[in-house]
C-alpha cells in the first residue's frame, strides 16, 4: 500500500472489506506518515462530509520527554497526593459541674494525603485551675474500606494522677444513617488495657441550626485507683449540644450533659465526692480550620 | 481605588474585543477586578476578563506569542481544537508550561471551523478568570446567515482563592451546600408522602451515607455566576433590531457550574455543538456543561428586551444577561426553578429499586439478577456492570449496579419542568462520522469518586495511581463510559474528536467535551489519527485536580513501550 494512499479511499476498502479491518488499520498507522498532506487533499476537494473536513494533527515536532509521575505533577502544578491538613477543636466548653466551673476540651487535627494521614487526638478537662482527666493521641491514620480507616499509635494520659503511656489502635469512620464512630483499644503496661467509644450524629434544624448528640464510653480492663479507675465500664458521657454556623467554621453553641461515672470508678468517685453522677449545662465553641 | 479599572467589564452594551488574524500576541497577567464589593486579583488575557475573542480562518495557520508575566507558570489549552500535541498546551503533557517571564509560540494551521474556547491548564487559573472565546470561521462561509452574532461566556466566579476552595472540599465536602435536607423537611415530607414513605426514603440514602442535595460541589455561597465577565447586576446586553437573526455562541467557561439555560419568550434553535454543526434543533432550554459549547440562533420578533437566563444546576444563583434593541432596556429576570433532588436513576438503578429495603450498597454489583426488577426495565439497562476492583476500595463511595443511556433524559432538574428542554438525543451532527469503520475495541472507564472523602478518578484509581491509556495509531476505538457517580462529569478527551453513538449504536454527534449524566452509561467513538501524548480528563476543575485525569498515549503499534 502506497505512503500516498487516499485515506478516504483506504476507510471505503475498509467498511467493503470489514474482515481485513485489523489488519488494514495497522497498516493505515504504519504506513502514512505524512497522514496530514493526505488529508488536506481530501479537505479541498468538493466533499462536505465530515469524513472528509476532518485533519488529524501532524506529529508533534517537539514532544516532551517521558517523565515520571513526580515530575510531571510538578510541572502541571496539579498533584493529586498533596498532603493537606485540617485542625478542629469541636469542644471547647465551660460546664458547671458539682464541683464548680470546669473547662473542658476536645478536639483533632490531622495532616496528610487521601490514604495515610497523621491523626492528633486531645480531650480533657480543667477545674480550678488544675487539669484533671486528660489525654493525648497520637495516630497514624490509614483508609482501609469505603468508610472506615484504622489508627495506629499511641495515648498519654496525664493531669490528675500519675501519668499512663498506652499503645493505641483503633477504627474510625461513618456508620450508616451517617453515624460518626470512633471505637479504639489500648494496652498499657502492668498489664493494662482500655478501650473507648465514641459516636456522635448531626440532626439540621435549619442549614445552620444543629443538633448534635454525642456519647461516648471508656471502659478498663483493671483498675487504677492513683487516677480513679475502677475495671470495666468507667465512665460515660452523654452530650446533647445545639450550634449555630455562624460560618461553616465557627459555631458556637449551648448544650446539657450527663456523665456518669459507673462500676469500681463509680465507687471510687462516690467515696471521694459524693456523687458519681452529674447533669451540666454547657456552653462552648467548635472551631476549625 | 483598584476596582475602577475593572468596571468596564461590568458595564452593560460593552462589545467584547475581538483579535483576528493569523499573528496574535497574548499577555498573560493579573488585573484587579471587583465584582462583589471585594477588591481581588484575576488571571487574565492581555488585561481582559474574559479573554479577548480570537477569531481564526479554517485554513490559516496561526501563530500566538503566549507571554507570561505572572509569578508563577502558565498555559493556553485550545479546547476543542485538533493542533499537534506539541501545540495543545498541557503542562507536563505537551510542553513544559509557560514559566514566568518567558514567551512560547504557538503555531499551527486551523483545520476546523466553529465555536470553541481557551483556557489555562495550569493549577487553578481557570478559576480566576484565565479563558476566553475562540471562533473558527469555517472557508466556505457560515452555513446559517445572521445579522448579529455574539458568544455569551459563562463562569463562576469567587472572591475565594481556589487552593482555598480546593482545601475546604477536601476536608468538608459539603461545605458549600446549604441546601441540605432538615428536620423540618422531613416533616413536609411526612405530611404530604406519609411518614413511612419519608422515613424510607431517608433510611436509603442515610444507608448508602449519600446525599441527594449534592447537585454540585461548590454553590452560590462562593460563586458570582458571570455573562461575558459581567455579574448579573451589570447585566452583560446584546443588541437587536426586531427580526433580525441573532447567533449566540454559548461557552461554559466555569470551572465548577452547570448551567440551565433559557431566554423566556424565544425559542432557541441550536445549530451547532462543540463547534460542530448539527441538524438545527429548537428547543425552549439547555443544559450546558463545564466546557461544553452550544451555538444558539433565535429570532426575536418583538421591539422588548430578553433575558438570557443561565441558572446553575443546583440552583443557587445565575448568570443573567439581556438581549435588547436599545441599551439599558431590561426582561424580567425569572425566579430560580425549585431545586430537585436526585433520583434513583441518578443512582444507576432502575426506578422501582428504589423501595427495597436494608439494600447495601457495597452489595449492589450483585444484584443484575435482582427479584422483583421489572422486564422491561432490564431491556434499558443493557449489560449488569461490572466493576473494577479498585473501585471497591477505599477511594470509592458507590457504584452504578444498573447504569442506563438515557441520551434523552434532560437531567436532575429539568425533568419534565413543562419545558422543551434539549438533550444529546436531540442532537445529530451534520455530515456523519470522521470514520466509518466500526470500533477495533472497546476500552470501558468508569467515572469514580468518593464525596466524603473528595477523591475523584477514573476506575478507582487517581492520576497518580494509573498507567496511561493506550491508543495504537490509526485505530478506531470505542470509549464506554460509565458513571458510577451521582454527579454530571463532562469527560474531556484532548487531540481527538469522540464520536456518540445513539442508544441504537448509530452515530449521533461530535464532541470534545462529553457530559455524563449520574447513572449514566455512554459510548462513543475515537478515531486514535493523532499521535502523541494527550491529556483526558474530567472538567470540572477540583475533581480533575482530584485524581480524575488519565494521559493518553497514541503511539503506532510495536512502538517501545505499546501494548498489545
Amino acid at each position: 500500500m502506497s505512503v500516498r494512499t487516499n485515506t478516504r479511499r483506504l476507510w471505503s476498502s475498509l467498511l467493503c472489506c470489514a474482515t481485513a479491518l485489523a489488519q488494514n488499520s495497522r497498516a493505515f498507522g504504519q504506513e502514512t506518515p505524512s497522514l496530514q498532506h493526505t488529508h488536506e487533499h481530501v479537505a479541498a476537494s468538493e466533499e462536505v462530509s465530515s469524513e472528509a473536513a476532518h485533519v488529524p494533527p501532524a506529529p508533534p515536532e517537539h514532544p516532551i520527554h517521558a517523565m515520571p509521575y513526580r515530575e510531571m505533577a510538578k510541572m502541571m502544578q496539579m498533584d493529586d497526593t498533596e498532603p493537606l491538613g485540617r485542625v478542629l477543636l469541636d469542644q471547647l466548653e465551660w460546664r458547671h459541674t458539682d464541683q464548680g466551673q470546669a473547662a473542658l476540651w476536645e478536639g483533632e487535627g490531622w495532616y496528610g494525603g487521601d490514604y495515610n494521614k497523621l491523626w492528633v487526638r486531645s480531650e480533657g478537662e480543667r477545674v480550678g485551675g488544675s487539669t484533671e482527666d486528660a489525654r493525648v493521641e497520637l495516630l497514624w491514620d490509614r483508609i482501609m474500606t469505603r468508610w472506615y480507616s484504622l489508627q495506629v499509635g499511641g495515648r498519654e494520659d496525664f493531669g490528675n494522677g500519675p501519668p499512663r503511656t498506652w499503645a493505641a489502635l483503633g477504627v474510625q469512620g461513618l456508620a450508616p444513617y451517617w453515624f460518626d464512630l470512633e471505637a479504639t483499644f489500648y494496652v498499657g503496661e502492668q498489664g493494662r488495657t482500655a478501650a473507648r467509644l465514641k459516636a456522635e450524629y448531626e440532626l439540621l434544624i435549619t442549614q445552620r441550626l444543629i443538633l448534635q448528640p454525642e456519647a461516648e464510653a471508656n471502659l478498663y480492663g483493671k483498675s487504677d485507683p492513683a487516677r480513679r479507675v475502677g475495671s470495666g465500664l468507667s465512665d460515660f458521657d452523654v452530650g446533647l449540644r445545639l450550634r449555630y454556623e455562624i460560618r461553616r467554621e465557627l459555631a458556637p453553641y449551648i448544650g446539657v450533659a450527663w456523665t456518669r461515672r459507673v462500676g469500681a470508678s463509680g465507687a471510687l468517685v462516690r467515696a471521694e465526692e459524693g456523687s458519681a453522677s452529674d447533669v451540666q449545662f454547657i456552653a462552648g465553641l467548635r472551631v476549625w480550620f | 481605588m483598584v476596582g475602577a479599572r475593572h468596571l468596564r467589564w461590568a458595564t452593560a452594551g460593552n462589545p467584547h474585543p475581538v483579535l483576528s488574524g493569523t499573528e496574535f500576541d497574548l499577555e498573560i497577567g493579573g488585573l484587579p477586578v471587583n465584582f462583589t464589593g471585594t477588591p481581588r486579583m484575576a488571571t487574565v488575557v492581555n488585561g481582559q476578563l474574559p479573554a479577548p475573542v480570537l477569531r481564526w480562518r479554517e485554513g490559516d495557520t496561526v501563530t500566538l506569542r503566549v507571554s507570561n508575566r505572572l509569578p508563577v507558570p502558565t498555559s493556553i489549552h485550545w479546547h476543542g481544537v485538533i493542533v499537534p500535541a506539541d501545540m495543545d498546551g498541557v503542562p507536563g503533557i505537551s510542553f513544559k508550561g509557560i514559566d514566568p517571564g518567558e514567551t512560547y509560540v504557538y503555531r499551527f494551521r486551523v483545520n476546523q471551523s466553529g465555536t470553541y474556547w481557551y483556557h489555562s491548564h495550569s493549577r487553578f487559573q481557570e478559576q480566576t478568570g484565565l479563558y476566553g472565546p475562540l471562533i473558527i470561521e469555517p472557508r466556505g462561509g457560515e452555513r446559517h446567515e445572521v445579522a448579529r452574532d455574539y458568544t455569551v461566556l459563562l463562569s463562576d466566579w469567587s472572591d475565594l482563592d481556589p487552593e482555598h476552595i480546593y482545601r475546604l472540599l477536601k476536608v468538608k465536602s459539603n461545605y458549600f451546600n446549604f441546601h441540605e435536607r432538615t428536620v423540618g423537611d422531613f416533616f413536609r415530607d411526612a405530611h404530604t408522602e406519609g411518614l413511612r414513605q419519608a422515613f424510607d426514603d431517608r433510611a436509603m440514602w442515610g444507608n448508602m451515607r449519600m446525599d441527594p442535595t449534592d447537585l454540585a460541589d461548590v454553590s452560590g455561597y462562593a460563586y458570582t455566576y458571570l455573562m461575558n465577565g459581567t455579574t448579573p447586576t451589570g447585566n452583560w446586553t446584546g443588541r437587536f433590531e426586531r427580526g433580525e437573526k441573532v447567533r449566540l455562541r454559548f461557552i461554559n467557561g466555569s470551572s465548577m457550574t452547570y448551567f440551565d439555560v433559557r431566554i423566556p419568550g424565544l425559542k432557541l434553535r441550536v445549530v451547532a455543538a462543540d463547534g460542530q454543526d448539527v441538524e438545527p434543533v429548537t428547543v425552549d432550554e439547555f443544559r450546558i456543561g463545564i466546557a461544553e459549547v452550544l451555538d444558539v440562533i433565535v429570532e426575536p420578533s418583538d421591539d422588548r428586551a430578553y433575558t438570557i437566563f443561565a441558572q446553575s444546576i443546583d440552583r443557587t444563583g445565575y448568570a443573567r444577561g439581556t438581549l435588547a434593541p436599545r441599551v439599558g432596556m431590561e426582561a424580567e429576570v425569572p425566579q430560580l426553578d425549585p431545586r430537585a433532588l436526585l433520583t434513583m436513576a441518578d443512582m444507576g438503578m432502575a426506578h422501582d429499586m428504589g423501595a427495597m429495603p436494608g439494600m447495601q450498597h457495597g452489595d449492589m454489583h450483585d444484584m443484575a439478577a435482582m427479584p422483583g426488577m421489572q422486564h422491561g426495565d432490564m431491556h434499558a439497562m443493557g449489560p449488569a456492570a461490572r466493576h473494577a476492583p479498585a473501585e471497591y476500595g477505599p477511594t470509592v463511595d458507590s457504584i452504578a449496579m444498573a447504569p442506563q443511556s438515557r441520551l434523552d433524559d434532560p437531567g436532575v432538574g429539568l425533568r419534565n419542568n413543562g419545558r422543551r428542554v434539549l438533550t444529546y438525543a436531540d442532537l445529530h451532527t451534520l455530515g456523519g462520522p470522521i470514520d466509518h469503520r466500526e470500533a477495533s475495541r472497546d476500552i470501558e472507564l468508569h467515572l469514580t469518586g468518593h464525596m466524603e472523602r473528595y477523591i475523584w478518578s477514573f476506575n478507582g484509581q487517581k492520576f497518580s495511581e494509573a498507567e496511561p491509556l493506550r491508543f495504537n495509531y490509526g485505530e478506531r476505538l470505542r470509549l464506554v463510559l460509565v458513571n458510577d457517580n451521582m454527579m454530571n462529569h463532562p469527560i474531556h478527551l484532548h487531540g481527538m474528536w469522540g464520536e456518540v453513538q445513539s442508544e441504537q449504536g448509530e452515530f449521533l454527534l461530535r464532541k470534545h467535551t462529553i457530559t455524563v449524566q449520574p447513572g449514566q452509561r455512554l459510548a462513543y467513538w475515537v478515531t486514535a489519527d493523532a499521535l502523541g501524548h494527550w491529556a483526558y480528563h474530567c472538567h470540572v476543575l477540583y475533581h480533575m485536580e482530584a485524581g480524575m485525569f488519565r494521559e493518553v498515549i497514541v503511539e503506532r503499534m510495536g512502538q517501545k513501550g505499546a501494548r498489545p
